[in-house]
């Protein structure tokens, strides 16, 4: 074998236990989900399942268990809607007509970086007198409120890139601006908007400090459900690991197929300003 | 950039001149409702005195904010976030750097190794924080288990409870779950270097260091500042992985300033004295977040 061949075997040999590193505990957990009780508490560790142990996943069938990832879809999918609507209008309003200039810009990025549990225990009396606390729109505008200056930075670096020229003949041609930015712009930087509009949905399905804070069971969503499950005495791990499974499973799927817009709207998107 | 063209010519609200502000008036309007409301109020109420026990809205002057300099447990709050963040943040720099480097050049099953290589950090910090407590627990856990295997068959470790060991659990945890993000944002910088000077750097008998130092890392600092910038605000804010794993404990050892604020404001339901500390905290991280923002922007601006 050649000197650079044995060198790519090595390689491939410290990248295998990297992945070993980085999957086993998530496969420790989703184990957690097909092991009987008595093999989630046994000691030593039992390392495989000795059966296809469905019992869990059926109880969490019959109870209501299931009921917050439900929660969690809704809320995450009109937040991510309404947030991606308004967010683009916002940022064409900012790309082409410079609205607001770099300061504004860099204003509205702020926002998403301040610390959830410091906005979020001024917001809950707000929401405590008003009557939001545990109600479908009270989480939906937080999340919108939320994801807003993510999708806007984000649109704005793809709206810079559709060409003006493109734009102008269009209006030229006697579309209005709202028939240019719909027919011309959106097409033009699809990718872009597919990308924001998949982060912007994880961000929010994975959120706890918001929900842990302003939903008690009505709206719960299914990160802070989880958190439900560590008792002080005795944590239900099977039920950790069945929802844990359910509500991970669809991200791992989008992330491993959207693997290439997602590398590149990490690092594009931040780079745009 | 602004086209100057006439469509405003049919006047009204949907003018060519107002629609730039119409455009952006519904999204100004639930970030300041969301982001800004909260700000005044606990500006207000910061200067009242509202607790569980008493209710006097009265105005009582600075007597929360002078509180906060006497607050010890705030102190060591900000310290533990440090802490946590000063250590987290270099480590998880290097490895994502290193794995980075590895995954770069051509080897079997790349893709779907990459692709693995990044879930942890697209996982909810919940579920992330309910695995590694799996992992940590002195008798069902596999690390112990490892441990008792090859060293000492009698070791047993409760990770998240004994002082020694809660902060490196803590910070095994998060660094398994950001160093792919890291990882991600490095990787795909890398890929974007030109090639062809890395060759005519190696053809004039440069060394790999030398060539990474003076040709990979200045071409991907821009990103690598911008990685290290989330991460670290981030690390500022951290709250959910420390929620799941210890709470704060043992006792406060593990308390961070967004685990201080919760217990404060939603346990102790100490209002006025909790938006003291919600101002401060807001104020101050503000002024740091633009300024960095403002320096990604000038780096982002450079490589452009």
């Amino acid at each position: 074998m050649r000197r650079d061949q044995v060198n790519m075997w090595w390689r491939f040999a410290v990248a295998l236990l990297v992945i070993l590193i980085v999957t086993f505990p998530v496969y420790w957990l989703f184990s957690m989900a097909f092991k009987t009780p008595d093999e989630i508490f046994s000691f030593p560790p039992v390392w495989f399942p000795g059966s296809f142990y469905i019992d869990n996943f059926k109880t969490m069938w019959r109870t209501d268990d299931l009921v917050p990832v439900w929660n969690s879809i809704i809320i995450a999918s009109i937040s991510t809607v309404i947030s991606l609507g308004l967010g683009t209008i916002c940022a064409y309003s900012m790309a082409r007509f410079r609205t607001g200039g770099d300061n504004f810009a860099i204003w509205v990025l702020s926002q998403r970086m301040l610390p959830p549990i410091a906005i979020v225990f001024p917001l809950f009396l707000a929401y405590a007198f008003l009557g939001w606390v545990d109600t479908w729109h009270g989480m939906i505008l937080v999340y919108t409120a939320f994801n807003l200056p993510f999708v806007i930075w984000m649109m704005r670096g793809y709206i810079q890139d559709v060409p003006v020229e493109l734009e102008e003949s269009s209006l030229v041609d006697g579309c209005t601006r709202w028939q240019s930015l719909i027919r011309v712009v959106l097409p033009m930087s699809r990718t872009g908007l597919f990308a924001t509009g998949v982060f912007t949905f994880i961000f929010t399905w994975n959120e706890f400090a918001f929900a842990f804070v302003l939903t008690r069971d009505g709206v719960l969503t299914f990160p802070v459900h989880v958190s439900h499950y560590f008792g002080a005495l005795s944590t239900y791990w099977g039920k950790v690991g069945v929802i844990s499974l359910i509500a991970t499973l669809p991200v791992f799927f989008t992330v491993a197929f959207l693997q290439r817009y997602i590398v590149r709207g990490m690092s594009m998107g931040a780079l745009k300003g | 950039m602004t086209i100057a063209t006439d469509f405003g010519s049919r006047g009204g609200i949907l003018a060519e001149r107002n629609l730039k502000y119409v455009l952006i008036a519904p999204a100004v309007f639930i970030i300041l409702l969301i982001g800004l409301y909260p700000i005044l109020h606990s500006l207000v109420v910061s200067f009242q005195d509202v607790s569980a026990l008493f209710e006097n809205y009265d105005f009582v002057g600075f007597m929360n904010y002078s509180r906060l300099f006497g607050d010890e447990r705030l102190w060591y709050a900000m310290l533990h976030t440090l802490v946590i963040t000063a250590i987290a943040l270099p480590i998880e720099l290097v490895l994502g750097l290193l794995m980075a480097q590895l995954f770069l050049d051509k080897m079997p099953f790349r893709q779907v190794m990459v692709a693995l290589a990044i879930i942890p950090s697209v996982l909810s910090p919940v579920v992330v924080g309910a695995g590694w407590r799996l992992m940590f627990d002195d008798r069902y856990g596999p690390i112990n288990a490892v441990i008792r295997l090859l060293f000492n068959e009698r070791f047993s470790l409760p990770w998240v409870v004994d002082p020694i060991a809660v902060y490196p659990a803590l910070l095994i945890t998060e660094v398994w779950q950001w160093t792919p993000f890291m990882f991600l944002m490095l990787y795909a910088a890398l890929s974007n270097v030109d090639q062809s000077l890395e060759e005519a750097a190696k053809i004039d008998g440069a060394g790999y260091w030398s060539i990474f130092f003076k040709i990979a890392l200045p071409a991907i600092w821009p990103v690598m500042a911008i990685a290290l910038i989330i991460r670290a605000l981030d690390l500022v804010r951290i709250f959910d992985i420390v929620w799941v794993l210890t709470r704060g404990g043992p006792g406060t050892f593990t308390e961070t300033i967004s685990i201080y604020l919760y217990q404060r404001g939603f346990r102790q339901f100490e209002t006025s004295y909790t938006a003291a500390m919600v101002f401060v905290i807001v104020i101050v991280l503000s002024v740091l977040v633009i300024w960095c923002l403002r320096r990604m922007e000038m780096t982002g601006a450079k490589s452009r």
